[in-house]
């Protein structure tokens, strides 16, 4: 789309006149204060790149921007841009007022995957701030909501030569549209006392196994994974995500008595009362007289606020996995909703154990290719189908861990009673049933 | 000369190489990689500054600087430079556009804090700080936003410089901001988004050339939108009693525009907890409305925010989150301390609200 667009933004040859700036009487308001500006950010470009294309563009967007302050509207339009071979990845942006700003007048976004855990060295960044000069606008984020690095502002021509080049050194476009997105997962065991499992791994062997499903998109609308080392949730999976997975243990969580009684010996025994003790959601934890902590971990639900605010005393057990939770997403269409739990507990030990995290993303997103409608997110899907049909549909059993309560509705045809009832006992005989923990 | 034009060589396409998520491990710092999964514990040395201990006695300090997120190629470089100067050049970046950088050892924490400051970041945003406030791009690049997040963010954080730099709040505060509603700043302790309160006006010129009629009809949670020819031209129309103003159809036809200079407002919501520790995760709840979009730095929005900050940091207890705080005190304290108006518009009415309503004879006097 707009095609024609393409080279208007572009100089013809011959040195271009002097450029002027555009006055930005409200955008300099943004330059004062302490905070660091992301406009004293942008005029750098305009005054001191050498590149004619970028202080040019750098000073049409300025001026853009201003007129959106002026005037309290956006002026960006989308279309249809992507590198050769691909469908997405690419938020295009062209100008609605290109014709006053036309150094601007392209401006595609390109969203390109972080490294897992959002690590890099300096030497890397230096690498993309090079590719990135070199073709766009010099604006980069690191990184936008949808965990991608999101560098800000290239023509359509040069979004395939700026992929081509970091491309060839490792990176590859993220998520755009109706497709699964970018990942994202916390530092986790790479810096956390927290994690429960291999994040980086996690990560990388659900979104790296959708390549072709982030690149083209097909499927009803997004379908995100986020991935959390423990129930701290810092990548906000259960709120954010389709796929959430959370690191989590099963067996008792650990505890340094003499650690904890030096927290005692240090804040007293109020302190540990009113911050730890009586914090527990489920009363699990009982502040014996000699100072030591005796914790009923048959009723840990594992919220991990004693493991904060004690990390020396608190850690989790060593029989450690992940809870999986499915369809969490933000209002639109129908309502807010949070992941809800799918898989209590698996153990993440070996390939094996992998393959079958992979397999349960593979039925999920088969699964919502197939039935969800148009525009539709997985929480959505469910809230529609129910959730033991959306159950039925990838091969997975029932689980009173999977709701806050059981039914309160009488409205409900239930002819198949003795058998669904003897197929509970029989899977709780042959040690199948999730109940009380039993993995997947 | 005509014919060499059509000889014009075919561009030869590179195929991509689907490589999909780069391995982090890469880029770890070799404390890090040694230890990995076998973190310990970790202490909160100062504000800005964490250290982690592994079970090998090994230790890693980390420094926490914000940034403006929005980096033009200079502010990275600087940002480099400094990581390997006063670093090991080893840096990531938190979900909340923070730079982190892992140092091997404690001597290199306050140069290293120096070097940032000198170059106008500001160190802080651990523990129980103001966090640095997540937000998207606004009228700098987004198609559809009724205001720019960008600045909202710069003008907050101005004000809100002490909380971030120190650690006094009861717990963490997470602040996001959003420019429409779909919300992509995500749910916040508090949370300060566009709402949008006049239906679109149409440009009924447009909507046939631009819009796929169908699936913008199918789009309108309510149901407002139905077929229409208008002057004689296929076109949309909104029951405008029905409308509620969301914007759901404006992105996917532009023609419908929701954005109004004046009537699109600030909301500011409160309660989005996203941990599991103590209660389960929250979403965030309307407190405030009808503030006033009002570039360049939205000081209205800002006054509310610091409202709501201080009260919270004069009542709350030690580790209550703003949801845990307003579970304990109840509502109606939370209204009478802030001292914002309570009106119709805070009662839920949309579908599953009734669990919203207080069902109980449980009141505070």
């Amino acid at each position: 789309m707009n095609e024609s667009d393409d080279q208007k933004g572009n100089n013809p040859a011959g040195s271009p006149p002097q450029q002027s700036n555009h006055d930005t009487p409200m955008l300099d308001h943004l330059e004062s204060g302490p905070w660091p500006s992301f406009i004293s950010g942008i005029k750098r470009l305009r005054d001191d790149h050498p590149s004619d294309r970028v202080n040019g563009m750098a000073n049409d967007l300025l001026g853009q921007l201003e007129h959106s302050y002026q005037t309290k509207k956006g002026y960006w339009k989308g279309g249809t841009v992507s590198v050769y071979g691909y469908g997405g990845g690419i938020i295009p942006r062209f100008s609605e007022v290109g014709d006053m700003f036309p150094k601007s007048r392209e401006f595609h976004t390109l969203r390109v995957q972080p490294p897992a855990g959002n690590h890099y060295s300096t030497d890397m960044l230096r690498n993309l701030a090079d590719s990135w000069e070199k073709h766009g606008s010099g604006l980069v984020t690191f990184h936008g909501q949808t965990g991608n690095i999101m560098f800000i502002g290239a023509t359509t021509d040069n979004t395939q030569h700026f992929f081509d080049e970091i491309n060839e050194y490792g990176f590859d476009l993220g998520g755009a549209g109706p497709c699964v997105r970018t990942a994202m997962s916390c530092v986790g065991s790479a810096r956390c006392e927290m994690s429960c499992t291999n994040e980086h791994k996690v990560h990388r062997s659900l979104v790296n196994n959708f390549t072709d499903d982030v690149h083209r998109p097909a499927l009803p609308y997004k379908f995100k994974f986020k991935i959390s080392g423990c129930p701290n949730d810092c990548m906000n999976s259960i709120e954010r995500a389709d796929f959430a997975v959370i690191g989590t243990w099963r067996d008792d969580m650990k505890v340094d008595q003499q650690a904890f009684k030096d927290y005692v010996g240090r804040k007293g025994r109020q302190h540990t009362i009113d911050n730890i003790i009586t914090r527990c959601p489920t009363n699990a934890l009982s502040l014996k007289d000699d100072d030591s902590v005796e914790v009923d971990n048959r009723n840990c639900v594992r919220c991990m606020h004693c493991l904060n605010v004690v990390p020396s005393a608190f850690s989790p057990g060593d029989d450690k996995g992940i809870s999986i939770l499915i369809g969490g997403k933000r209002t639109l269409k129908i309502g807010d909703m949070f992941g809800t739990v799918i898989v209590p507990f698996m153990r993440l030990d070996n390939e094996e154990d992998y393959e079958r995290l992979v397999e349960i993303a593979e039925e999920t997103i088969d699964f919502f290719a197939e039935n969800a409608l148009e525009h539709e997110r997985t929480g959505e899907m469910i809230e529609r189908i129910g959730l033991v049909n959306f159950l039925e549909g990838i091969g997975v059993e029932v689980d009173p861990n999977m709701i806050s309560h059981p039914r309160e509705s009488s409205y409900v045809r239930m002819d198949e009673w003795d058998d669904e009832a003897a197929k509970w006992f029989e899977r709780r005989a042959n040690g199948d049933a999730q109940v009380s923990g039993g993995a997947v | 000369m005509a014919t060499e034009a059509v000889k014009k060589p075919k561009k030869q396409m590179r195929p991509a190489i689907e490589s999909g998520c780069p391995d982090g491990m890469q880029y770890l710092h070799p404390v890090m990689l040694r230890n990995f999964g076998q973190w310990v514990d970790h202490q909160h040395p100062r504000p800005g500054v964490l250290c982690h201990v592994a079970a090998s006695g090994e230790k890693i300090w980390t420094v926490r600087a914000g940034t403006q997120r929005i980096l033009d190629v200079y502010t990275l470089r600087k940002l480099c430079d400094i990581g390997d100067e006063f670093g090991d050049g080893h840096v990531r970046f938190t979900i909340r556009s923070n730079i982190e950088y892992m140092i091997d050892a404690e001597s290199k924490v306050e140069p290293l804090i120096g070097a940032l400051t000198d170059a106008g970041f500001i160190v802080g945003g651990t523990q129980n700080s103001v966090a640095m406030i997540s937000h998207t791009q606004g009228w700098l690049h987004c198609d559809i936003p009724g205001t720019d997040a960008s600045g909202i963010v710069k003008s907050m954080m101005d004000e809100l410089i002490h909380e971030f730099t120190n650690a006094e709040m009861p717990n963490r505060v997470h602040i996001t901001t959003s420019c429409c509603q779909i919300n992509c700043g995500g749910q916040g302790d508090i949370a300060i988004n566009i709402q949008h309160t006049k239906p679109p006006k149409i440009n009924h010129d447009l909507v046939a050339n631009v819009c796929e009629r169908p699936s913008v009809v199918a789009r309108c949670p309510v149901a407002a939108i139905r077929p229409a020819m208008v002057n004689g031209k296929p076109s949309l129309e909104v029951d405008e009693k029905k409308c509620i103003c969301c914007g759901a159809c404006y992105p996917p036809c532009p023609p419908m525009q929701i954005n109004d200079p004046e009537h699109s407002k600030l909301a500011v919501w409160v309660g989005g907890n996203h941990s599991n520790a103590r209660s389960k995760p929250s979403f965030q709840k309307l407190v405030a409305a009808g503030i006033p979009n009002n570039p360049p730095r939205w000081p209205e929005a800002t006054a509310v925010v610091k409202k709501i900050l201080a009260a919270y940091k004069e009542d709350a207890k030690d580790w209550e989150r703003i949801n845990d705080w307003i579970d304990r005190i109840g509502w109606p304290r939370f209204f009478e301390i802030t001292d914002l108006p309570f009106t119709k518009f805070h009662i839920d009415n949309w579908r599953g609200s009734r669990k919203s309503l207080n069902s109980s004879s449980h009141i505070r006097f």
